[in-house]
C-alpha cells in the first residue's frame, strides 16, 4: 500500500519551471504528469478533445494551459500550479509564463518555489528570458536549480550540441553565483529522460528529471533569533490577544521580549490558540495569539532582548539598501512616493538613490546613479522611509529581508534587503 | 512542522490578513467539505467566534441533508448565517433543465452572490476553492480583485509575493479570498480526519455510491464507491483514477465552461 505524503516526509516541495517562450515548459509538465500516472483518465480525455478541437495531436501543454486564450495562442499567460507524487514525496509544480510581458506572473510563481528547473531549447539556444529568469531566480535566493536542455530529438540527440549549451549556461549562471545542481538533456515531447531514460541519450550519465527532483532538498527551518510581526489585535471575551505568525525563532510563556520599533520591554503572559489550554512554547512558522503586559499594534515586530554585553541581533532603520525588480508597467522616477511592505509593516517612502540599473536580458549594468527604473528592470537602490521599520538582511532572515512595493494599491516591485 | 499544520498555518494567516485589511467581509459556506474546512479554520483564527457573516447561497436545488447539516452547525457554532437566494429568478422558474446549465449557475449562484455583496457592501468574500480542483482554479491568486462588473481579469492578475497580498486599488470593488488554494482534495480529507471536522453524510457510501463533490441535486452525480467513513475515503482518493469534479454536470457542457463561469464571478 502506498503511504500518504504526510507520512513520508511531512513536506511537499514546490518547484517552478522557467525559461524562454516556446522552450517547452508546459509540455514538460504535461509529460511529467502523464508519465508518472498523475493525470486522471477523464483529464487525459479532456486534453484529447481540446487538442482535436485545436487541430493538433495530443498536446501535453494543455494539462497546464487551461485558459481558452492560452490554448488558442499556444502560450502560457498565467502561472498554474499542480500537484504530483513521486515514490519519494509530493511536489507542487508551478508553471511560469515565458513572455516578458507576463514577467510578474513568473515572479509570483518563482517566489513560492524552493527549487527551479530552467528550460533551454537546444535548437534555439540561450535567449533573453533564459538570462532574465536566471537573474530573477538568483535574486529570489533560489539555490537548487537544474538546467534542462530540451528538444534533444530535434538535434538527433547530439552530445556536442548539448555540451555547447551546457558550457554557455554554466558561464552565465556563474556570473549570478549559481552553480546548477544538474544539467540534463531531454525531449519532453518524446518523454526522454523525463520520468525514464532513453537509449538515444545513453552517452549521458546523469539522472532523469524525476530522479533529479527527488534529490532536491526541502527547506529546513533553522534556529534563528525571534521575529514576531504583529498581524492584528483581537478582543476575545475581554482578553486582549495579539496575533501573528512567528517568522523566525520561537516564544516561551513567561519570557521577557522587546517590542520594536518603540523599543519597549514586555512579558509573555500566555500563549493562545483555539481549544488549546496551557501552551508553554511555540514553533517557527506557527500562527499564534499571545497576551502580553504592554499594548502592541499591527506592524510592531517583537524580538528577544539581547543579553548584556552582546551586540544587538536586530535592526531598526528608516533606510533600506536593496536589490529590487520592477514589475509595474510604468516607469518609476526617483523621488516618487510609494508604499513599502515587509512582513506586516507598511510604511510610506520613496527611492532616494538608484545606484545601478540592470538590463536582466543581458545581465549588464545599463546605468549608474540613475534617475528612473523601467518595466522589467532590476536595480540596486536605497529606499528612504517615513517611519522606522525592523528588518533583516535577506541572507540572515529571508522572511524579514524581503519586501513588496505598492503604488496606489498595485504591487509594482519586489525586493531583497542587502 | 508537519504537512497538515503547515497548510493550516498558511490558511489562518490569510484569513486574518483578509479580516484586517477589509473588515467588512463574509465567508461563503456551501456546506460541502471544502467550505466546511474553511469555516473550521475561521473558527480557529478567531478563537471560536467568527466576527463576520457566513453566507449560504441557496439555489433551492440543494440536497435536504445539506439544509439540515447547515442549520444544525449554524446553531452549534453560533454562526451569523445569511441565506442568499435569487428569488426573482427562482420564481421565474430558472433551473438546470431550462436552457443551458451555465445560465442556471450564473443566475442562481453568481447573481445571488452579487446581490449579497451589494446588499451588505462586502469588500471581500472568503471562498474555499482549491488549485487541484480544476485547471482554471489552479491559476487563481489568494487575494483576487474584482472590478465593477465583478469580472475576474485572469489575463492580468496582480503579482503576489511572500504573503504580501494586494491592497485595494481605485478600480477594485471587492476581493475574492482563497485561503485553501494550496490544499489538495486529499489534504482536506486528512485534515478533516485530524481535526474531526463534521461532514455531511452524503459523502459516505450508501448502496455502493457516494458523492465526491456536492452541489445542486440535478447537477450532481454520485460516484461508485464503498467508502463509508473518512479513512476509507482517504484510501479511495489515494488510488483513484478519476477527477474530483467528474460528477459535476456544469463542467461538462463545454471544456471552457468553468473559465467562463469564473470570469463572470462564479465561485
Amino acid at each position: 500500500m502506498e503511504r500518504t505524503i504526510s507520512e513520508v516526509t511531512g513536506h511537499s516541495l514546490p518547484i517552478v519551471i522557467v525559461g524562454h517562450v516556446d522552450h517547452g515548459k508546459s509540455t514538460l509538465i504535461g509529460r511529467l504528469l502523464y508519465d508518472t500516472g498523475s493525470l486522471p483518465e477523464d483529464k487525459i480525455e479532456e486534453i484529447k478533445i481540446a487538442s482535436q478541437q485545436a487541430g493538433r495531436e495530443l498536446e501535453f501543454s494543455f494539462a497546464m494551459d487551461h485558459l481558452e486564450e492560452e490554448r488558442q495562442r499556444g502560450i502560457t499567460i498565467d502561472i498554474a500550479q499542480t500537484f504530483f507524487n513521486s515514490s519519494k514525496r509530493q511536489y507542487v509544480i508551478i508553471d511560469a509564463p515565458g513572455h516578458k510581458e507576463f514577467l510578474k506572473n513568473m515572479i509570483t510563481g518563482s517566489s513560492q518555489a524552493e527549487a527551479a528547473l530552467l528550460l533551454i531549447d537546444v535548437f534555439e539556444g540561450i535567449m533573453d528570458q533564459t538570462r532574465r529568469h536566471s537573474f530573477i531566480l538568483s535574486l529570489l535566493g533560489l539555490r537548487q536549480i537544474a538546467v534542462i536542455v530540451n528538444k534533444m530529438d530535434m538535434v538527433d540527440y547530439s552530445k556536442d550540441k548539448f555540451d555547447a549549451i551546457s558550457t554557455e549556461i554554466t558561464q552565465i549562471l556563474k556570473q549570478l553565483n549559481i552553480t546548477p545542481s544538474y544539467i540534463i538533456p531531454i525531449s519532453a515531447k518524446h518523454g526522454s529522460n523525463v520520468a525514464k531514460p532513453d537509449e538515444r541519450l545513453r552517452w549521458f550519465n546523469g539522472p532523469t528529471i524525476l530522479e533529479a527532483l527527488d534529490n532536491f532538498e526541502t527547506l529546513v527551518v533553522e534556529e534563528k533569533p525571534l521575529r514576531f510581526p504583529v498581524q492584528d489585535v483581537y478582543d476575545i471575551d475581554g482578553k486582549r490577544i495579539i496575533v501573528g505568525r512567528i517568522e523566525a525563532g520561537r516564544i516561551k510563556k513567561g519570557e521577557e521580549l522587546l517590542i520594536l520599533p518603540i523599543d519597549e520591554k514586555t512579558k509573555v503572559l500566555s500563549i493562545e490558540k483555539f481549544n488549546e489550554e496551557g501552551l508553554e512554547r511555540t514553533e517557527t512558522g506557527e500562527c499564534i495569539g499571545m497576551c502580553i503586559d504592554k499594548p502592541a499594534v499591527r506592524g510592531d515586530v517583537i524580538v528577544k532582548q539581547t543579553s548584556g554585553g552582546h551586540e544587538k541581533d536586530y535592526k531598526v532603520t528608516k533606510s533600506i539598501h536593496a536589490n529590487i525588480f520592477w514589475m509595474g508597467d510604468n516607469i518609476y522616477h526617483k523621488g516618487d512616493s510609494l508604499t513599502f511592505r515587509c512582513a506586516t509593516q507598511e510604511v510610506e517612502g520613496r527611492i532616494g538613490n538608484i545606484y545601478r540599473r540592470f538590463d536582466p536580458a543581458t545581465i549588464e549594468v545599463v546605468e549608474k546613479d540613475a534617475r528612473e527604473i523601467k518595466a522589467a528592470e532590476i536595480a540596486e537602490v536605497e529606499i528612504a522611509l517615513s517611519r522606522p521599520v525592523a528588518v533583516d538582511s535577506f541572507i540572515e532572515i529571508p522572511e524579514m529581508g524581503r519586501f513588496v512595493i505598492e503604488d496606489k494599491g498595485h504591487p509594482v516591485a519586489g525586493g531583497i534587503i542587502l | 512542522m508537519d504537512h497538515l499544520s503547515a497548510l493550516e498555518n498558511k490558511s489562518i494567516f490569510i484569513i486574518r490578513e483578509a479580516y484586517y485589511k477589509f473588515k467588512n467581509i463574509a465567508i461563503l459556506w456551501s456546506v460541502g467539505k471544502d467550505s466546511t474546512t474553511l469555516l473550521w479554520l475561521c473558527r480557529k483564527a478567531f478563537f471560536g467566534k467568527i466576527p463576520f457573516p457566513v453566507i449560504h447561497i441557496d439555489t433551492g436545488y440543494k440536497f435536504p441533508e445539506m439544509y439540515q447539516f447547515r442549520d444544525e452547525y449554524a446553531k452549534k457554532w453560533g454562526l451569523d448565517l445569511i441565506i442568499g437566494r435569487n428569488d426573482e429568478m427562482i420564481k421565474a422558474g430558472m433551473g438546470p433543465n431550462k436552457g443551458a446549465k451555465i445560465d442556471c449557475c450564473s443566475e442562481l449562484k453568481t447573481n445571488a452572490l452579487k446581490q449579497m455583496i451589494s446588499k451588505y457592501h462586502l469588500k471581500a468574500i472568503l471562498a474555499g476553492i482549491r488549485r487541484d480542483e480544476h485547471g482554471i482554479r489552479a491559476k487563481e491568486r489568494y487575494f483576487s480583485p474584482r472590478d465593477e462588473q465583478f469580472k475576474w481579469n485572469y489575463e492580468n492578475q496582480p503579482a503576489e509575493l511572500w504573503d504580501q497580498y494586494k491592497s485595494m486599488a481605485e478600480e477594485d470593488t471587492h476581493f475574492r479570498i482563497h485561503p485553501l488554494l494550496h490544499m489538495t482534495e486529499l489534504d482536506i480529507w486528512e485534515y478533516t480526519k485530524r481535526e474531526n471536522i463534521p461532514i455531511a453524510d452524503l459523502y459516505f457510501s450508501k448502496n455502493g455510491k457516494r458523492y465526491r463533490s456536492l452541489g445542486c441535486v440535478p447537477c450532481c452525480n454520485p460516484v461508485e464507491s464503498t467508502a463509508s467513513n473518512v479513512d476509507e475515503i482517504i484510501e479511495e482518493i489515494r488510488t483513484s483514477d478519476t477527477a474530483e469534479r467528474a460528477g459535476r454536470a456544469q463542467d461538462k457542457e463545454d471544456v471552457y465552461t468553468m473559465q467562463k463561469l469564473r470570469a463572470l464571478g462564479y465561485m
